[in-house]
């Protein structure tokens, strides 16, 4: 009975259908990837470098056209979106670098702010939404400061603030973690849990086998550019 | 657009312009002399060009200097002969005392100038007026062939020469400012390439959080058009000084004979300032395009 229940509640958010990606000169980076990402789940992608998650990543952002197969993000089938529309595509899907990304010349509050900026938010919305994004990444009190009076995590919660600030259904994270010491990366993904708690998606892609194993989430693992793995609850998996 | 977008634009504009204060300030240089040239070469043909309808209106008629020794009897008998030729309307006679009067008139407060000559250097004339500019080649030669006639004055040669001299500037004037507005263009889209480069890395983080690439783009349109329009801003001082002197200069010096053909200044100002601006707008807008499609994939 609750396995019904649960299956009426899920809201496909991304789907792959028979996804390929080669570049030239013949390198396959995807070969044939099958997936349902549903509204609300955290998942690993995990690999080896160079197995494709990078790939995977850019063609959900629509840095790069699949060769062959589809793929829908809400409902709407983003295979050959044109180039006018992917900006609207990005407003729905925020996006968190291992290097973080930051203005240095900004304070925390402008680079959160910039987010809602550009996309030309009302300075009612910017006033409003940028404390309460501070506030959930626990960073309210460093508002004024610079990316250079801060530490790695701090900086790596000041980009999630502004990945989340305008309320993206997804998350993407490509490696987060990669530059921090293991106390720090583990304050992150606390700050990530929460964020998937209230309802947002969460893709992160990592190299982090003690994170992956601990958290019990989904893991899509990727092996030359096949999915060889795709398990609720997972763990790392293998050695790299 | 919201008003905030567009101050960000603006401020993003001048914000670039500033980063590169070489690459700007030769930019606006390159813009400003194209446009110098450009105002020179504007300034020499509406001239030229109103020197000739000048002539044309005042002159529209074929005058024949009558020889000195003829008597009156051989003067009137001209005139019958060149009322006679076909295609002349009327052939008014102009002795030399009625032709200093009018000169004396025509230069107004000048004319005492022309007190102090001791002998009237002008001669007896008949003034032609032709039925149609048509017959103006025939009536000269018709005319030349007659007895008593000294010399036949008619401005038609002048009037086409001074258009083909005016024709001429135009052409090489702006062969030269082509190649002088692609050098702005030029210099234009690597200072806006520079400002692209200082911020690359905000750029990146435009595009993933959803900027549109028109929101990118447009900073760097602003810093150009800013760049073309300074440029044009100076060339207009430089152009308007450079013409109001030598106005003063060539009234002064020649009194009537040339400023009564020279174009007052604030008729070419309002043409040349319109000119101008769309011109250097357009070359600082056209130089980041460039700069853009080359170098921002957006």
């Amino acid at each position: 009975m609750s396995n019904i229940k649960i299956d009426l509640e899920m809201v496909t958010l991304i789907e792959m259908r028979n996804v390929s990606k080669d570049y030239s000169k013949g390198i396959h980076a995807l070969i044939n990837v099958n997936l349902r990402i549903e509204k609300g789940e955290f998942i690993f992608l995990v690999g080896a470098s160079g197995a494709g998650k990078s790939t995977f990543i850019k063609l959900l952002l629509k840095e790069e056209d699949p060769s062959e197969g589809k793929i829908i993000v809400s409902d709407e089938d983003i295979t050959h979106l044109s180039r006018r529309r992917i900006p609207y595509l990005r407003r729905n899907i925020g996006v968190v670098f291992q290097d973080f990304r930051l203005l240095p010349n900004k304070t925390v509050y402008e680079n959160v702010a910039f987010a809602m900026e550009i996309i030309e938010a009302s300075s009612k919305e910017i006033r409003r939404q940028v404390p309460m994004v501070l506030g959930m990444v626990g960073l309210s009190d460093k508002a004024s400061q610079y990316p250079h009076q801060l530490s790695g995590g701090e900086r790596q919660r000041v980009s999630i603030a502004r990945a989340i600030v305008n309320n993206p259904s997804i998350l993407i994270a490509d490696e987060p973690t990669g530059n921090l010491d293991p106390e720090t990366a583990w304050e992150i993904m606390k700050v990530l849990r929460q964020i998937n708690r209230r309802g947002t998606t969460i893709l992160m892609a990592t190299h982090a086998k003690d994170i992956v194993d601990v958290m019990q989430q989904r893991v899509i693992a990727l092996e030359k550019g096949r999915v060889v793995r795709d398990q609720q609850r997972g763990a790392y998996g293998y050695e790299d | 657009m919201k008003i905030r977008t567009l101050k960000y634009m603006m401020k993003q504009g001048f914000v670039g312009l500033w980063r590169n204060k070489n690459m700007s300030l030769a930019s606006i240089t390159s813009v400003a002399a194209s446009l110098v040239v450009l105002g020179l070469i504007i300034i020499l043909v509406l001239n030229i060009n109103n020197i000739a309808s000048l002539t044309q209106l005042q002159f529209d008629t074929v005058q024949v200097y009558v020889q000195e020794e003829l008597t009156e009897e051989e003067i009137s008998l001209l005139g019958s002969n060149i009322e006679a030729i076909k295609g002349v309307e009327t052939a008014l006679y102009e002795s030399k005392e009625q032709a200093m009067l009018n000169m004396k008139e025509r230069w107004g407060e000048q004319g005492y100038l022309l007190e102090t000559l001791e002998e009237n250097p002008l001669p007896n004339s008949y003034v032609i007026n032709l039925e149609g500019i048509d017959y103006a080649d025939g009536v000269v030669s018709n005319l030349k062939n007659l007895e008593g006639v000294d010399e036949v004055k008619y401005y038609k040669e002048i009037i086409e020469n001074l258009l083909k001299i005016a024709g001429f500037i135009r052409t090489v004037g702006l062969a030269l400012i082509g190649i002088l507005i692609l050098v702005a263009m030029f210099i234009i889209s690597n200072t806006v390439k520079l400002a692209l480069n200082a911020r690359r890395q905000e750029i990146n983080i435009m595009k993933y959080v959803g900027a549109t690439n028109w929101f990118i783009r447009w900073p760097f349109i602003v810093e150009g058009v800013i760049l073309g329009l300074l440029g044009a801003m100076i060339a207009l001082v430089v152009v308007r000084y450079g013409y109001g002197y030598t106005f003063d200069a060539i009234n002064n010096k020649f009194t009537v004979v040339f400023s009564a053909y020279l174009l007052p200044l604030d008729i070419l100002m309002g043409r040349t300032m319109m000119m101008f601006a769309v011109i250097g707008a357009g070359v600082g807008a056209l130089g980041s395009i460039v700069s853009l499609r080359k170098h921002l994939r957006v």
